[in-house]
C-alpha cells in the first residue's frame, strides 16, 4: 500500500511547498507581530473613541472565521475597490491581521505585567512617551511573552492549509494537485501530516528551550 | 544668598539688571489654593506653600494625610483638581493660550519637568538595565548627552553615593540600600532646580535605612538643589530641614523651623502625633 519510490517522486515538491508555507507563515507572523503591537497601543489610547474602536475591530476579527476573511481579501476585495492581491499578499495579510487580534492581548498582558512604578520614573526623568515605550516598557514587557508569541507562531504555521482555499500553493494545495493527478492520496497527505508535526514539534522544542532560559533569567 | 550668585557670575557676563525686582526672592517652588480629590475623596483640601531655592523642606504627618500626594503633584505624576503650582516662576499644570490659562499640554510640561526630580520608596530602577546604564540612560536620551558624557557624569554622581565600583551590575543583586542610593543618583544626575524624597527609606531594612540617610545629607550640604524630603525619620528631618511641615487631612496644620515643630509644637494635632510618634 505505502509506496516508497512514489514518495520519493512527490517528496521534493513537497518540501519546496514547504519552504513557500513556512515562508508564508514568517511574513503572516510578521505582520501579526506589528499589527498587533500597534492594536494593542491604540486599544490603551486615552482618547475613549480610539480605544473602543480598537476593541471593536479586535472582536469583530476574533469572532468571524479565518477562511472568510481570506476569501474575503481575496475575492470580495477585487470586486469593491477593483484591487486585486496576489494570493501570497491575501494569505499573509489574512493570516497576520486575524492573529494579530490574538497577540494584541498577549502584548496587553506583557505591557501591564510592567509595574506602575516603572511608567513614573520614566516620567520622573523626563523621558518622551515614544522614549519611555522604546526603552523601557517594551524591553521589559516583551522578553516575558516571547515563548506564547512563538506558540502563537506554531498556531499559525498550522492553519495555513486555510490557504489552499484561495489558491495559495502551500503544502495541501500541493498535494490535493498531486492527488487529482495520481489519484493517490495516501502518500502525499500522509507526508503533508509527517511534514507539519516535524516542524511543528522542533518548533515547540525551540520555544520550550527559549521559556526555560527566559524563567531562568528572571528567576535569579 | 545674593553675593553667591553675583560671585558665580564674576568674570563671566556682567548680569543684566532684572527689570522685575521682586523676582529676585521668587520662590522655587509654590502651592497657591492646591486641592487634590480622588473620586469623591478629597485627599488635599487647600495647599499653600512656598519653598526658597536651595531650601530643605521636611514634610511629616500622618498616613494617609496626603504627602505623598503633594509630592507626586509637583513631579507631575497627579494633576492637582484646583489651584495651581509655579516652579521657579512658571506655571506647572497650566499655561497660557490666547490669554486665557488652559491645562499644560505635554510639551509644556516636558519642559517643566526639567527642573524637577523625585527619588520613590520602592526605588523604581530599571530591571533591565546595570547600574552604569539606568544613571546614563535619561541623559543622554532626555538631555542629548554624548555617551562619554554622560558616563562621565553618571560615574562621578554613583561615586558620590559610594557605588561607583558597581557599575555593571544589575539592580535585582543589590541591596535595598544601594538600589536606593542608584535612584538618587539617578535622579541627581538630571541636575533638577528641586527634588521630592517620597519616605525614601521605609521600605528598607532597618539597617540600611543610614546608608541612604548619609547620602542625602551630604547632597542637603552642598546646598544648591530644593529638596522636599517626606519623611517619617523625624530625627533626620531636625536635622537637614531649614523648615519642617506638619501636613493632617489634607491640609498644612503647623509649619516653621525644626526646633519650633519638634520642641514647641502648638497644635493640638501635631503635639498628638509627635507623642504617639515617640512612644513608638
Ligand atoms: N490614585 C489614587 N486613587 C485613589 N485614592 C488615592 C490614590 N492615591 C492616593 N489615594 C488616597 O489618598 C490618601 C492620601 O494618600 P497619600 O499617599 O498621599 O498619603 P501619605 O500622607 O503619603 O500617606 P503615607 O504616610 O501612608 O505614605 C489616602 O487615603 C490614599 O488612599
Ligand atoms: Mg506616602
Amino acid at each position: 500500500m505505502w509506496d516508497w519510490n512514489y514518495v520519493f517522486d512527490i517528496l521534493p515538491e513537497l518540501l519546496s511547498a514547504l519552504k513557500m508555507t513556512v515562508w508564508v507563515t514568517l511574513c503572516a507572523f510578521v505582520v501579526a507581530l506589528i499589527i498587533g503591537l500597534l492594536l494593542a497601543f491604540a486599544a490603551r489610547s486615552q482618547w475613549k473613541p480610539v480605544s473602543l474602536m480598537t476593541k471593536g475591530i479586535i472582536e469583530f476579527i476574533r469572532n468571524t472565521p479565518l477562511l472568510v476573511q481570506v476569501f474575503f481579501l481575496y475575492y470580495s476585495l477585487p470586486l469593491l475597490t477593483g484591487i486585486s492581491i496576489p494570493a501570497f499578499y491575501a494569505g499573509v495579510i489574512g493570516l497576520g491581521l486575524h492573529y494579530s487580534t490574538y497577540l494584541s492581548e498577549v502584548y496587553r498582558s506583557g505591557i501591564e505585567g510592567v509595574p506602575k512604578g516603572q511608567w513614573e520614573a520614566a516620567t520622573a526623568l523626563n523621558y518622551t512617551k515614544a522614549q519611555t515605550w522604546r526603552s523601557i516598557i517594551l524591553p521589559q514587557a516583551v522578553p516575558p511573552i516571547i515563548p506564547v508569541l512563538g506558540n502563537y507562531l506554531i498556531v499559525m504555521f498550522k492553519e495555513t492549509p486555510i490557504l489552499c482555499a484561495i489558491t495559495l500553493v502551500e503544502m495541501m494545495l500541493t498535494a490535493k494537485n498531486i492527488v487529482s493527478q495520481s489519484f493517490r492520496a495516501f502518500e502525499p497527505y500522509t507526508l503533508v501530516g509527517i511534514l507539519f508535526l516535524i516542524i511543528s514539534y522542533i518548533a515547540s522544542l525551540l520555544v520550550q528551550r527559549l521559556e526555560k532560559r527566559m524563567n531562568l533569567q528572571r528567576g535569579k | 544668598m545674593n553675593a553667591v550668585v553675583i560671585d558665580a557670575f564674576a568674570g563671566a557676563e556682567v548680569p543684566q539688571p532684572d527689570p522685575n525686582p521682586a523676582a529676585e526672592v521668587k520662590p522655587m517652588v509654590r502651592y497657591k489654593g492646591v486641592t487634590k480629590s480622588f473620586g469623591d475623596l478629597q485627599v488635599l483640601k487647600g495647599i499653600d506653600l512656598e519653598m526658597q531655592p536651595g531650601e530643605k523642606v521636611a514634610v511629616i504627618g500622618p498616613s494617609g494625610s496626603g504627602k505623598t500626594t503633594m509630592g507626586r503633584m509637583l513631579m507631575t505624576l497627579e494633576e492637582p483638581t484646583e489651584g495651581t503650582i509655579e516652579v521657579d516662576g512658571e506655571l506647572l499644570w497650566h499655561m497660557q493660550e490666547k490669554g486665557r490659562l488652559v491645562r499644560a499640554n505635554e510639551k509644556h510640561l516636558h519642559r517643566m519637568r526639567c527642573s524637577v526630580g523625585m527619588v520613590f520608596q520602592h526605588f523604581n530602577l530599571f530591571p533591565h538595565m546595570s547600574v552604569l546604564r539606568n544613571v546614563t540612560e535619561a541623559p543622554r536620551k532626555v538631555l542629548g548627552l554624548s555617551k562619554e558624557e554622560a558616563e562621565e557624569r553618571a560615574v562621578s554622581m554613583l561615586g558620590k553615593v559610594g557605588l561607583d565600583d558597581k557599575l555593571k551590575m544589575y539592580p535585582a543583586n543589590l541591596s535595598g540600600g544601594q538600589k536606593q542610593r542608584v535612584a538618587i543618583a539617578r535622579a541627581l544626575v538630571m541636575r533638577p532646580k528641586v527634588m521630592v524624597f517620597d519616605e525614601v527609606t521605609s521600605a528598607l531594612d532597618p539597617e540600611l535605612v543610614g546608608e541612604v540617610l548619609e547620602v542625602i545629607r551630604e547632597i542637603a550640604e552642598e546646598g544648591d538643589m530644593a529638596m522636599m524630603l517626606i519623611t517619617h525619620e523625624m530625627d533626620f528631618a531636625k536635622e537637614i530641614a531649614d523648615r519642617v511641615i506638619f501636613g493632617a487631612d489634607g491640609l498644612i496644620v503647623e509649619q516653621g523651623t525644626p526646633e519650633e515643630i519638634f520642641d514647641n509644637p502648638r497644635s493640638e494635632r501635631l503635639q498628638n502625633f509627635l507623642q504617639r510618634f515617640r512612644s513608638n
